[in-house]
């Protein structure tokens, strides 16, 4: 795949975006200014920037418990996303959600998911009604590697592929589910050999590449959007953070985790250094996206903090709809 | 002799006691051995037991429910582990059809002796997915019992109980009392399941409750006291079997009766409190039976919002003054 030089800077442009939120709320979350559970995607870039480059405004995501970096791909409002995480009226749920739950079904995000594993069947039903209506868009399921080993995962995969759903399923595996290594929680090596028994294309891809997930993703939108039914992506990639901020991680082996987190590895320091030394962009034009990102994120903050909390009455909005 | 601990604690000690004293028993669930749980309910139980007694699943909670069914009835005393209530979800199947039911299927062949231990509760901010109360989905359900302390000392004496108990027994746990210190009896220490505990005594109004509310309820009636209104305090400790003789000798006393519980008031488990209290007591009565719970929502993330959610001490207080 050929991308030409606004495509590579658009990849990186993604990855400086979600990573300058997460690195942000983390700081957030360790100064107590922030409540709750905060699961860092810092690392995991790749996968959302190369993925979401593929879809179309009609074609649709469900995300995990580990989703700003997906929300942010496919176009998410980082000021509503930063104000939920405040909780405040501004958030993309009145802040009513949090991390957990953000979503923007203008934009196509069916939304982030606090049950692992729970976003792959419902995953299904979008792809079905947008089959049903004769839309031709797809939808993105992400998941982890922990989550493959639900029972959902499995009905899921199994029914895309018998009714050739547009969907596209893609596991994140960031080698852990919450403290337990793949190799403790399954027997097999590359969680992809999982689509053969679906009788679907399962592919392992450099999860820290964008521009290799761009091109998995690529094919498998193509698959799906042309009625051929689900293909499942296994990006390898790195969790930076524990399971969640506060969760010190002291099952990663350190060495593992200082490769995983070097230049040479880490997603966005690798993909900057790939696009000065094939002459794509300059170090100016790189700093050019970090300090407006910068000032994107701040400003993020700045709205959130500024912002109102919600009323009280909001807690009993949307219990059911009239 | 009793020691200070704090919740968390407890309910370690309380596995580590049962596991030393019965080889049969052992543990399985998510994260519950290398890191020792998420809240740290099973730290060190590795290091002292090994592998084969304290087992990391797999994300699959229909498995992990299953492995305690199948194991329990070859007789083992399984403890398994579902990080948050709200996760039992994932396997009601198991829960409600298989280890509710299959002793009276099997027409008494075989016993489930069998712990499901769970936190419930909001209080740390964790959304609509991570703090629910769902005992009231399960105290339907003939065939599981449900115990559920607020205090270290009555969580350890619950845990040990519910392992010693011949029958699937869920054990509520807190999520935000883990850091809660008090007296905690040293060794082994058994409470009997069924039985409420008086944890004030008072002759004006009955406060029923259960789990960490017991807290808000206690303040409450220090209180009320104030106000020259004198409250009787009952922690349930078992919601399954209940102990009604508790509720109605009490009743009998007050002529007066307030149920509080964190779940949602309408459809939660103080209703049927409050049933068996106009059902059997009525003529005790000088004033309705009243139940403080909360709001018909799921429950809200932001912290303004979940504090106005969760019932609270001054809502217990108006809500007993009501009644006078
Ligand atoms: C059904 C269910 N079980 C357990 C949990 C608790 N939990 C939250 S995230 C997580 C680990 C998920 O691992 P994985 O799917 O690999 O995703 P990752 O966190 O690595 O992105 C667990 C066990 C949950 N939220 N839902």
């Amino acid at each position: 795949m050929k991308l030409d030089k606004q495509q590579m800077l658009s990849l990186l442009t993604t990855m400086v975006k979600i990573r300058d939120f997460e690195e942000k709320s983390k700081d957030l979350m360790l100064a107590g200014k922030l409540a709750g559970f905060l699961h860092s995607y810092s690392g995991e870039e790749a996968v959302a920037a190369g993925v979401c480059s593929e879809l179309t405004t009609q074609d649709c995501i469900c995300s995990t418990h580990r989703g700003h970096g997906h929300i942010i791909a496919k176009g998410g409002n980082i000021n509503k996303m930063m104000a939920e995480l405040f909780g405040k009226a501004t958030g993309y749920s009145k802040g009513k959600s949090g991390s957990m739950h953000i979503a923007d079904i203008s934009l196509g995000i069916i939304g982030a998911n606090g049950i692992v594993a729970a976003g792959l069947p419902i995953a299904n039903g979008v792809a079905f009604a947008l089959r049903y209506e004769k839309k031709d868009g797809v939808v993105v399921a992400f998941f982890g590697d922990g989550a493959t080993n639900r029972g959902t995962f499995h009905e899921a995969l199994n029914l895309a592929s018998v009714w050739n759903l547009p969907v596209v399923f893609v596991c994140e595996n960031n080698k852990f589910g919450m403290s337990v290594s793949q190799d403790r929680h399954m027997k097999i090596k590359k969680i992809s050999d999982r689509a053969a028994a679906y009788g679907i294309p399962g592919v392992t891809v450099d999860g820290n590449d964008p521009v290799a997930v761009k091109e998995a993703a690529a094919k498998a939108v193509d698959r799906a959007r042309s009625g051929q039914g689900p293909t499942l992506i296994e990006c390898l990639t790195w969790r930076h953070y524990g399971h969640f901020i506060g969760d010190p991680g002291i099952y990663k082996d350190p060495e593992e985790q200082k490769l995983w987190l070097s230049p040479e590895r880490d997603p966005i320091a690798r993909f900057k250094t790939r696009l000065l030394d094939e002459g794509i962009a300059t170090q100016a034009e790189i700093d050019a996206i970090d300090t407006d990102i910068a000032k994107q994120i701040d400003d993020a903050v700045a709205f959130a903090e500024s912002s109102p909390d919600p009323a009280p009455s909001v807690m009993f909005e949307d219990v059911y709809h009239d | 002799m009793t020691k200070t601990m704090t919740y968390v604690e407890a309910i370690r000690d309380a596995q580590r006691l049962e596991m030393e004293r019965d080889p049969n028993v052992f543990i399985a669930g998510e994260d519950v051995a290398l890191i020792g749980s998420p809240f740290g309910q099973t730290a060190g139980i590795l290091e002292e037991f090994g592998p084969e007694r304290i087992l990391d699943t797999p994300i699959s909670e229909s498995q992990i429910i299953g492995l305690g069914v199948g194991a329990a009835a070859m007789g083992l005393r399984p403890i398994v582990c579902i990080d948050f209530m709200d996760f039992i979800g994932c396997c009601t199947d198991e829960v409600v059809n298989q280890a509710a039911k299959l002793p009276y299927m099997l027409g008494g062949q075989i016993s489930l002796p069998m712990v499901i231990r769970t936190n419930i509760g909001g209080g740390i901010n964790a959304a609509a997915q991570h703090s629910q109360c769902l005992e009231a989905m399960f105290t339907s359900i003939p065939g599981l019992k449900i115990v559920t302390g607020g205090t270290p000392a009555d969580v350890k004496g619950l845990l040990e109980g519910a392992v010693r108990d011949n029958n699937p027994v869920l054990v509520l746990e807190h999520k935000a009392a883990g850091g809660l210190t008090g007296e905690v009896p040293e060794g082994e220490y058994v409470l009997p399941i069924g039985k409420a505990a008086v944890k004030r005594p008072g002759t004006d109004v009955t406060i029923v409750t259960y789990s960490t509310m017991i807290y808000k309820c206690l303040a409450a009636a220090e209180t009320l006291a104030q106000a020259g209104i004198s409250a009787e305090v009952i922690d349930l400790l078992s919601l399954v079997p209940l102990d009604k003789e508790c509720i109605l000798k009490s009743v009998e006393k007050t002529g007066r009766a307030v149920i509080v519980h964190e779940a949602v008031e309408f459809g939660g488990f103080g209703g049927e409190i409050a049933a068996i209290i106009a059902d059997e007591g009525f003529d005790l009565l000088n004033a309705p039976v009243k139940r403080v719970g909360a709001p018909f929502t799921p429950v809200p993330f932001s912290a303004v919002l979940e504090k106005e959610y969760q019932p609270s001490e001054e809502k217990i207080v108006s809500v007993v003054k009501s009644l006078f």
